[in-house]
């Protein structure tokens, strides 16, 4: 069916388009980084001879430049560095001469589990506190509700991570202060990690939901008589998670750099502890690998929200075409059919979660 | 129901196309006529009222009051010193004569983290002054000239909003060496992307209003609609995000200094504070938690003051 | 229940608000009753409270609001003090409500089939098939066409009426024995408002339902209403039959509102009103040349010549010639849509020119090409002859001294952070004309010439209501002594008796001046009051132009004619 096929290549070549945007923001980070980590002043070969290049002779310190290819002029070693990178070679570890690739492998899986259980505890604990915020009746309840989420944003996530050892591995032992040797030992970094992601989360959503509440089709539903619930859930939720979930990517992007901190703060193996030691020993190609690393996971949330938000918002189109739905022979009837960028008002975003 | 909710604080208005008035603006009129005639401007008397109706927004400005003079006059809050430990007295919990209690070779913790505020206030100040000029020059740039330009900045900006904050920072510290103006300049550089962004969506607010419209209509050239129309609306935002800006830069710079990127031992920076006190958290927890809750108080006072002058902004457009 | 017994009775119903500056009384002991099958509307300007009322009725106030007293008897139970859940048993079954906005009112993310069928989900009367049949059913009753189809749609994919009617189906399909409607008609176009209040009507006669009507428009209430109740700050100042308020208005404020009611006036031969008397001002605002108002004063009967048409060149102040504005299609789709379609048109000094149409019809966009605000795709713009079409740069922004802008918005289009006096002397730093204090004296001079006190001069925008704001709109656009004021939509955003004062001020200025209007409107009844020519436009074209009595009383095209026969009043002609 002619309907069905201008739907299917117009997804397709939505699809394409933000691969291709992808790609080039992950190219434009490898830029940044390359721009930041190797045309600043530093002189990472002479930290690894001791700091002090004293008590090496000149030559050897040629020979080390010239081993990590820090010798050559600026251009040609950012071509020859993007072509490793394509081939999947990040350089090697100025600290420990492995190469990078596996250096940051080895961590993957670790953070990820790390990681992965913070996302939920911040999605499910953040848009739980938001919607029962909301929600309450009593006024001092919801105020008091309500200003959790900016405490919990003010607290340093290293302290936390701290008081967390101290009541309960300490005062009450029930949870391992360190390492990484067993389920429960996952428990108090990742409420440490999800602190300052969840409270953002909260706050966003809560000033979204407050948003929804105030517009006018919440009041065509209380006319209709809809109970409280039924009015908050199906109707305010429901637009109000929208702004909420184009915010994926800076999630992901918050959380992994939380990791850094949070593998400090308990000793966990894992992406943070490779980037706390590597930034310590200025190792630059692994300070770029985990840069790199980041903005991949980032462009790749994206892609997926990108996937994933028009079909819960109707009103975003992927094409100019209007949308045609099953039978429709009525052309639609739209004065303005909004055709904006599936990752919508990342701006208004970023204003609410400040 | 439309006219009536927009009389209250933080409720939503009609949509409209930003040319059209709402039933809102005129209800809100009829019944502002009723309750008082005029206007007077604010007093004196008018702002302390103000104040008195936010107590938590108050409580929020006096603790920064404190914060700034012990950053600028440290001595005169701890006149101790900060460096001098009486090896005698370590490890002493909270008390009359030690408010803070003593680390481990004896330093008062109090006067340690009274004199740490400058490092950290400055070097999150300094932050604040990057990202805020840079950002909002170029968000400026962005929003007012439209066009390629903005599709070039805001690209631009794309990128940099890949990398997470953190993240780009530590890569900058890697480049330049550790401190406490690298880690402030890092943290500054790290937060110029959002904060362009923030200024670019006020400024494309304020351009296209109506009375820009009309100023170009009466005859202004853009380089006095910039000026004369656009800049000052869109100034107050600005300093809303600076106040903003300065909790998340002191969250930033503390936890660089914690991982050991700021000043050297034994700078008293506050985060260096908690990072010190951890190996003794077992049995001294003052030493961890006292600084720490320094930081998030000073934080939190920052966060709540931006939402009461947001809310006083929006309030009166 | 006996059947002579009122369907809803409101008694002493008053209702206040919380606010920063105090409690405000919105509603003041407001009683009035609907009979079965009848229709009652309640007439009143913006925070008369008919709106309150009417949402106490179903306890739709917002949390700041309280009903402090009285008592609102529906089917022997007092909604007033009633329970939750004997509320929401009332909402949607007993009594439907239709809002006002249709843009808004409707959840964008839910299909259109699910909204209505959740009346009959919520209330427990149908089951998700069932429902779902009945939904269509009940949209085709509400005069949706293509019902099934519209059902699986999404709201952002119909137009304003459409979903209005959607919103009436929403009301009705419970059955219920009360239909309450806010405005159902004020963000509709003309024709569509007629459509709708017609089949409101019939929904109502086919269930034997009554109707309670919040409407600003008189003319509205006495074609539609049984009975008219009228309210004013809070309070109710008359009730009666259509006859008896329109024909023997008791109350000052009633007068008053018949006297500005534009649809009760849009009858009958043309009447250019004499200004009233605080509109006449000596000629200060026209000193010197046009566009330059502090030039030396030519001679002493300047004014008066320019009064005449005899300008230099015989020209108007205002030619466009086959004007065109072509825009590229939404969303990248390859062709062009007009919004402008070869509009042609002149205005002579001191005559206005209104410009009439719907939403859509490319009127703003003409507006805007005369401006040079916009660059047409075709065409010619002469201003007094000089063509100014391809004008750019410093030559352009010459060509403003001449022409200004007074907009629809009132609550947007003053800078909010300058005083009115920087505002009104704005286009005079604009151009770096005059002194100073010469600018201060201007701008004392004309907010005068606008009716409005000097003390307003230092205050800010914000202080000041929307007739307010609009006044100093005009002054400022004035404050260069312009040839042709261009007028988008001036009143539209005003209450009823506010529209009145302005266009009578403009009139007023216009007489006095001798300036030349562009009035656009999409309100023919508005424009009667002021306008000399008139140009119909509908999708961009300019479909008919005359003189304004010609266009009132022998339109020769038909959209005309259906522009004319939609507006509300037609009681009012039968005297």
């Amino acid at each position: 069916m002619p309907a069905t096929t201008t739907n299917r290549s117009s997804t397709v070549r939505y699809i394409a388009s933000r691969l291709g945007q992808s790609l080039i923001v992950l190219w434009a980070a490898y830029t940044v980084s390359f721009i930041v980590l190797y045309a600043l002043p530093s002189d990472p070969v002479a930290l690894l001879a001791g700091g002090d290049a004293t008590d090496v002779t000149p030559e050897q310190l040629a020979e080390l430049t010239a081993q990590y290819g820090l010798d050559q002029p600026l251009v040609v070693q950012y071509f020859l560095r993007l072509g490793g990178v394509l081939r999947g070679d990040f350089g090697t570890s100025i600290a420990t001469g492995r190469p990078v690739s596996e250096v940051i492998g080895e961590a993957v899986s670790p953070t990820l589990q790390l990681a992965g259980l913070a996302f939920l505890i911040a999605v499910l604990a953040g848009a739980g506190l938001a919607v029962l915020a909301t929600y309450v009746r009593g006024r001092s309840l919801s105020t008091f509700l309500l200003g959790l989420p900016p405490l919990g944003v003010a607290i340093p996530s290293f302290w936390f991570g701290l008081m967390l050892i101290q009541w309960f591995s300490f005062q009450l032992p029930l949870f391992p202060a360190m390492g990484d040797r067993s389920v429960a030992s996952l428990v108090l970094p990742s409420i440490a990690l999800a602190l300052p992601t969840g409270a953002m989360i909260a706050q966003l959503l809560s000033k979204s939901l407050a948003t929804a509440l105030g517009e006018a089709y919440i009041d065509t539903a209380r006319a209709k008589g809809a109970d409280r619930r039924r009015v908050h859930l199906r109707h305010a939720l429901r637009n109000a998670a929208l702004p909420a979930i184009t915010m994926t990517g800076l999630i992901v992007g918050q959380l992994l750099s939380g990791t850094v901190v949070t593998e400090t703060v308990f000793s966990r193996p894992g992406i943070g502890r490779v980037t706390a030691t590597a930034v310590q020993q200025q190792d630059i190609p692994v300070v770029q690998g985990i840069v790199l690393f980041a903005a991949t996971a980032f462009v790749l949330a994206n892609l997926a929200v990108d996937l994933v938000y028009p079909l819960l918002d109707p009103r975003i189109q992927l094409t100019a075409a209007p949308r045609r739905r099953r039978q429709a022979s009525v052309p639609s009837h739209a004065e303005d059919p909004v055709t904006a960028e599936p990752a919508p008002d990342i701006d208004a975003v970023l204003e609410a979660a400040r | 129901m439309s006219e009536t909710t927009a009389l209250l604080p933080g409720t939503a208005q009609h949509a409209d196309d930003g040319f059209g008035a709402t039933a809102g603006d005129r209800f809100q009129d009829a019944v502002a006529d009723r309750a008082s005639r005029s206007a007077a401007r604010p007093t004196w008397t008018s702002r302390f009222r103000w104040f008195a109706r936010r107590p938590a927004a108050a409580l929020a400005l006096l603790w920064l009051l404190v914060v700034l003079v012990a950053a600028l006059w440290p001595s005169v809050i701890a006149p101790g010193d900060p460096l001098a430990g009486v090896p005698a007295e370590n490890l002493q919990g909270p008390s009359a004569a030690h408010w803070f209690g003593t680390d481990q070779i004896g330093r008062d913790l109090f006067t340690r983290v009274v004199h740490g505020t400058s490092l950290t206030i400055s070097a999150a100040s300094i932050a604040v002054v990057v990202g805020l000029v840079v950002g909002s020059v170029l968000g400026l740039v962005s929003g007012f000239a439209g066009g390629r330009t903005d599709a070039v900045i805001m690209r631009a900006a794309d990128v940099l909003l890949a990398i997470p904050g953190l993240l780009l920072s530590l890569a900058i510290i890697t480049a330049l060496g550790f401190g406490t103006v690298n880690v402030a300049i890092a943290v500054g550089i790290a937060s110029v992307a959002s904060v362009s962004r923030i200024m670019r969506s006020e400024v494309i607010k304020v351009r296209t209003s109506a009375y820009i419209e009309a100023a170009r209509a009466s005859g202004n050239g853009w380089l006095r609609v910039l000026l004369r129309h656009v800049l000052p609306n869109s100034t107050g935002p600005v300093i809303v995000l600076g106040v903003l800006e300065l909790g998340g830069a002191i969250l930033a710079v503390s936890a660089l200094s914690f991982l050991g990127y700021g000043a050297p031992a034994p700078a008293p920076e506050w985060g260096a504070l908690v990072s010190g006190g951890r190996d003794y958290l077992r049995g001294a927890w003052w030493l961890t938690t006292l600084p720490g809750l320094t930081i998030a108080l000073t934080v939190l006072a920052a966060n709540r003051l931006a939402r009461g002058l947001d809310s006083e902004g929006t309030g009166r457009r | 229940m006996n059947a002579l017994q009122p369907l809803l009775e409101i008694d002493s119903l008053s209702v206040a608000y919380r606010t920063p500056r105090g409690s405000i009384d919105a509603v003041r002991e407001v009683s009035l009753s609907i009979g079965r099958g009848e229709t009652v509307a309640v007439v009143g300007e913006s925070g008369s409270g008919k709106s309150t009322t009417v949402h106490a009725i179903i306890r739709l106030l917002p949390d700041a609001a309280r009903i402090t007293r009285g008592s609102i008897r529906f089917e022997g139970a007092d909604l007033a003090r009633a329970s939750g859940p004997a509320l929401r048993a009332v909402r949607g079954r007993r009594i439907g409500f239709v809002p006002q906005d249709p843009t808004v009112s409707l959840n964008p993310v839910q299909r259109i089939g699910v909204q209505v069928a959740e009346v009959l989900r919520v209330h427990g009367l149908a089951d998700r098939r069932s429902s779902a049949r009945l939904a269509v059913e009940a949209l085709e009753r509400a005069g949706l066409p293509d019902a099934a189809v519209r059902a699986q749609q999404y709201p952002h994919e119909l137009s304003g009426g459409m979903r209005q009617r959607v919103l009436i189906a929403i009301a009705i399909i419970a059955d219920p024995q009360l239909i309450i409607a806010d405005e159902p008609t004020s963000a509709l176009d003309v024709t569509v408002q007629r459509q709708i209040l017609d089949h409101l009507d019939e929904l109502k006669r086919e269930r034997g339902a009554s109707l309670l009507l919040i409407t600003h428009d008189l003319g509205v209430a006495g074609d539609r209403a049984d009975r008219i109740v009228v309210m004013s700050q809070g309070e109710i100042v008359e009730q009666g039959t259509p006859e008896q308020v329109l024909f023997t208005p008791q109350h000052p404020y009633t007068r008053q509102l018949i006297a500005a009611a534009p649809s009760l006036n849009a009858r009958g031969a043309v009447v250019h009103r004499e200004p009233s008397p605080e509109a006449r001002r000596s000629s200060l605002v026209l000193q010197g040349r046009p566009g330059d108002p502090f030039a030396e004063r030519e001679a002493e009967t300047a004014s008066l010549a320019l009064l005449s048409s005899t300008s230099p060149a015989g020209e108007p102040v205002l030619r466009v010639d086959r004007l065109v504005k072509e825009f590229p299609l939404p969303g990248g789709a390859r062709g062009v849509q007009r919004a402008v379609d070869d509009v042609s048109f002149s205005i002579e000094r001191g005559r206005t020119l209104a410009l009439v149409g719907e939403s859509g019809s490319g009127k703003t966009t003409t507006a805007r090409l005369a401006l040079r605000l916009a660059d047409p795709t075709s065409g010619a713009v002469l201003i007094d002859g000089v063509d100014v079409t391809r004008l750019r740069g410093s030559a352009l922004r010459q060509l403003r001294r001449r022409i200004q802008l007074v907009q629809q918005n009132p609550y947007a289009a003053l800078n909010p952070r300058l005083s009115i006096e920087a505002i009104i002397t704005d286009p005079l730093r604009a151009y770096r004309l005059g002194t100073p204090t010469q600018r201060r004296r201007r701008a004392a001079e004309l907010v005068d010439v606008v009716a409005l006190p000097s003390s307003v001069l230092h205050r800010r925008s914000s202080e000041l209501s929307g007739g307010q704001r609009q006044r100093v709109a005009i002054a400022r656009a004035l404050a260069i002594s312009p040839e042709l004021l261009v007028l988008d939509e001036p009143v539209s955003a005003l209450d009823v008796s506010i529209q009145h004062q302005i266009l009578e001020l403009l009139s007023g200025i216009q007489q006095e001046f001798g300036l030349g209007y562009l009035f656009i409107s999409h309100d023919l009844a508005v424009v009667r009051q002021i306008a000399h020519t008139v140009g119909v436009m509908q999708r961009g074209r300019l479909v008919e132009s005359g003189t304004a009595d010609e266009i009132f009383q022998n339109p020769r095209a038909e959209y005309t004619r259906t522009l004319l026969d939609a507006i509300p009043g037609r009681l009012a002609t039968t005297l």
